[in-house]
């Protein structure tokens, strides 16, 4: 989950970072006052989680608090890749010598963390990396011994620079992977860390990615910073339905019923599991098909979660029939989804022969499941329909 | 053949009085595994289906000689100290199946096992199988389950998903094609041990003759399988197969495994399949094409 350029300093800031005197405003008259309080020339930047705000118009320079309020204005409704501003950030103008790009981050491969320092900051790290590597740097670390300065002296180091800066800017490097490691932080990013005219150096802009699976370990953080625990940070905010799904999962704790995600088609799914799902969703768009929704199941969830999960989808607008398919199941029971399905089309008022326009999950007490489902009249299939085939015959019906 | 388990495999279950491992430890037993003893700190003198429970690996060791596997299931807070524990008593081969571990963790257990020559599957994963020998995992569930599913054979699988690696064993399967051994590699961004590493020890086996890959979006595992497969000439024809074509419009957003999410133009269904063709391995648009690529593949090479 990423956070805004403001937590991102805020945290900075804990770690005696060298900072910009800024404030977070919100609105035009507070623009005002920061302004005049920090002191003109300031920079007036909009809080947005993606990039691209520069090229996008949403970052300022303003010589007068005035000229500051009237880019608060300007600045609040442009979206950036679709997003708008959180609130917008006011902070001094540096006088600029040279810019850097630092980062710390997963090399899958290596399965390590690994720095990234560039000479060439400002720009796309990437572009650096194709056009001038022996300007970028790549210093993997260890995660089980104790961290010393000497990787960030190494990481500068490599591309060439020396003296001064080189042990002005070792401990900021060293701390921001300090913090990566102890925040479990996927991304920890200056980009650019300037050295100032006067030969210091600055922070002045700062990327953070805090791992989902350790928001728990750093409730107090979140907390501190302000992020509020039903803030999922992923590319788009939650809809209504996916908020839904989450309470449906938090039923009980017997199996998974959730990862919902929106569509906008007339076909339900209940699929599963991780990998299950992604190969029936793309088996359904293949056929032509028109998802309501994503999901996964798995785990052997509960009828009652299986049955609200059903109850949840069908009372999407729109959603005509839903198709109930998984891969070969271990460790679900084939019986008890069929259950919780059967279940929760009758709760919805649905036949569930008329409802259900397939249902394929093979496994663990399929017999038993398979009674169910003849019982009322379900169209069922074993492993000797694939999965594709099944997608294929729930999208049909929707023709039909 | 098979790699890293046969029959003969003493492992031992770590977290094995929880619910998930009792079932575990049971469908494994039936399966033929060898599981020498199990360990819950403050459980020990209890025994499940028979296995013996000890306080700490050592104990299990010192009582029964070397362990050469482990399976850990233990919830997430407590997976990084089990698997230190299991290395520091010499397991070779530790299977990780928790999930919603922080990578920082993975990676601090694999620094570790490098060190000390072992080597971890998962975490996020059902572990291994070689069909009709041993499981060490929850691969196909109970085992009457698994029978139907995975048969002995000449196709080596491995998969970031360990549900599609049943769906895949019971399409092979029912093509009379067997399996020689099955790795649900896991579906975390960093894992223990990626498709390339696992190469070797296929190419070594001499029962194997083909390989299957199930594959995702996200991370670079597909890229380093393609560049080893360049140079190191491997005669093992691989067929692989890519779900989750969907979300290369679909930057930013999370589905599967944790490890699943396109972030960057490597991490797409499209440019994998692109890499892993380049370097010849042939990628299959549907499950049920797995089959007969694989033989097609197999009667190029006069098998």
């Amino acid at each position: 989950m990423r956070f805004y350029e403001y937590e991102s300093k805020a945290l900075f800031e804990r770690h005696r970072m060298p900072l910009n005197t800024r404030r977070t405003v919100s609105s035009a008259s507070e623009a005002r006052e920061a302004a005049a309080e920090i002191g003109c020339p300031v920079v007036v930047k909009s809080q947005v989680l993606s990039g691209g705000r520069m090229k996008a118009g949403a970052v300022k320079f303003a010589k007068t608090p005035d000229e500051a309020a009237s880019y608060y204005d300007e600045i609040l409704p442009i979206e950036v890749n679709g997003e708008t501003a959180r609130s917008i950030l006011i902070e001094t103008m540096s006088p600029i010598a040279q810019e850097y790009f630092v980062s710390v981050t997963w090399d899958g491969r290596r399965k390590a963390p690994v720095v990234l320092f560039s000479d060439m900051g400002g720009i796309d790290i990437e572009e650096v990396a194709e056009k001038h590597p022996e300007h970028v740097s790549k210093t993997h670390f260890s995660t089980i011994f104790p961290l010393t300065p000497r990787i960030a002296k190494e990481a500068i180091g490599k591309v060439g620079v020396s003296g001064r800066d080189l042990n002005r800017m070792t401990p900021i490097v060293f701390e921001l992977m300090k913090i990566f490691l102890e925040y479990d932080l996927t991304l920890a990013e200056i980009n650019p860390l300037a050295r100032l005219e006067d030969g210091s150096f600055c922070v002045l802009d700062g990327h953070i990615d805090l791992e989902a699976e350790a928001r728990g370990k750093h409730k107090k953080l979140l907390a501190e910073l302000g992020i509020g625990e039903d803030e999922t940070r992923q590319a788009r905010p939650p809809t209504e339905f996916e908020i839904a799904g989450r309470k449906v999962n938090d039923v009980d704790h017997r199996g998974v019923a959730g990862n919902v995600v929106e569509f906008d088609g007339n076909l339900g799914l209940i699929i599963g599991a991780g990998g299950g799902s992604l190969t029936l969703f793309d088996a359904v768009r293949n056929h032509g098909g028109k998802p309501a929704n994503y999901c996964e199941i798995g785990g052997n969830p509960s009828v009652s979660k299986a049955c609200e999960l059903t109850k949840l989808i069908l009372s999407k607008p729109g959603v005509e029939k839903i198709a109930v398919m998984m891969n070969v199941v271990s460790n679900t029971r084939v019986d008890i989804v069929a259950r919780g399905v059967v279940k929760g089309c009758i709760e919805s008022g649905k036949d569930p022969a008329k409802v259900i326009s397939i249902f394929r999950i093979p496994g663990a007490w399929e017999d038993e499941g398979f009674k169910i489902l003849e019982k009322y009249g379900v169209e069922y299939c074993d492993r000797s329909v694939s999965m594709y085939d099944a997608a294929g015959r729930a999208v049909a019906k929707l023709g039909a | 053949m098979s790699i890293l388990i046969t029959s003969e495999t003493k492992f031992i279950i770590q977290g094995i009085t929880g619910r998930e491992a009792v079932n575990l430890t049971r469908e494994n037993l039936d399966y033929g595994s060898k599981i020498v003893g199990g360990v819950t700190p403050g459980r020990s003198g209890r025994d499940v289906y028979g296995v013996p429970v000890y306080d700490c690996v050592r104990d299990v060791v010192e009582k029964h000689g070397a362990v050469e596997g482990s399976i850990v299931s233990v919830p997430p807070g407590f997976t990084r100290d089990a698997v230190f524990e299991a290395i520091e008593n010499g397991v070779k081969t530790i299977v990780v199946v928790t999930e919603n571990i922080p990578r920082k963790e993975v990676a601090q257990m694999v620094e570790l096992a490098n060190l000390r020559g072992a080597r971890i599957i998962g975490p996020n994963c059902l572990g291994i199988i070689s069909p009709d020998e041993a499981k060490m995992g929850g691969m196909g569930g109970p085992a009457a389950n698994t029978r139907q599913a995975y048969k002995k054979g000449n196709i080596g699988v491995m998969s970031r998903s360990g549900g599609m690696t049943t769906e895949i064993a019971s399409t092979l399967t029912a093509a009379g094609l067997g399996q020689s051994t099955c790795v649900s590699i896991g579906g975390d961004a960093i894992v223990g041990t990626t498709y390339a590493e696992l190469m070797p020890l296929f190419e070594a086996d001499p029962e194997t003759e083909a390989i299957v890959i199930y594959s995702e979006p996200g991370g670079r595992m597909e890229a380093e399988l393609a560049e080893w497969v360049k140079e190191n000439d491997s005669r093992l024809p691989i067929v692989a197969f890519m779900a989750g074509r969907f979300m290369d419009e679909m930057q930013g957003m999370r589905f599967g495994h944790a490890g699943t999410i396109v972030e960057g133009k490597e991490d797409t269904t499209a440019e994998k399949i692109a890499r892993m063709e380049a370097s010849g391995i042939s990628v299959a648009e549907r499950i049920e094409e797995i089959p007969a690529l694989i033989q097609k593949r197999l009667a190029e090479k006069g098998k």
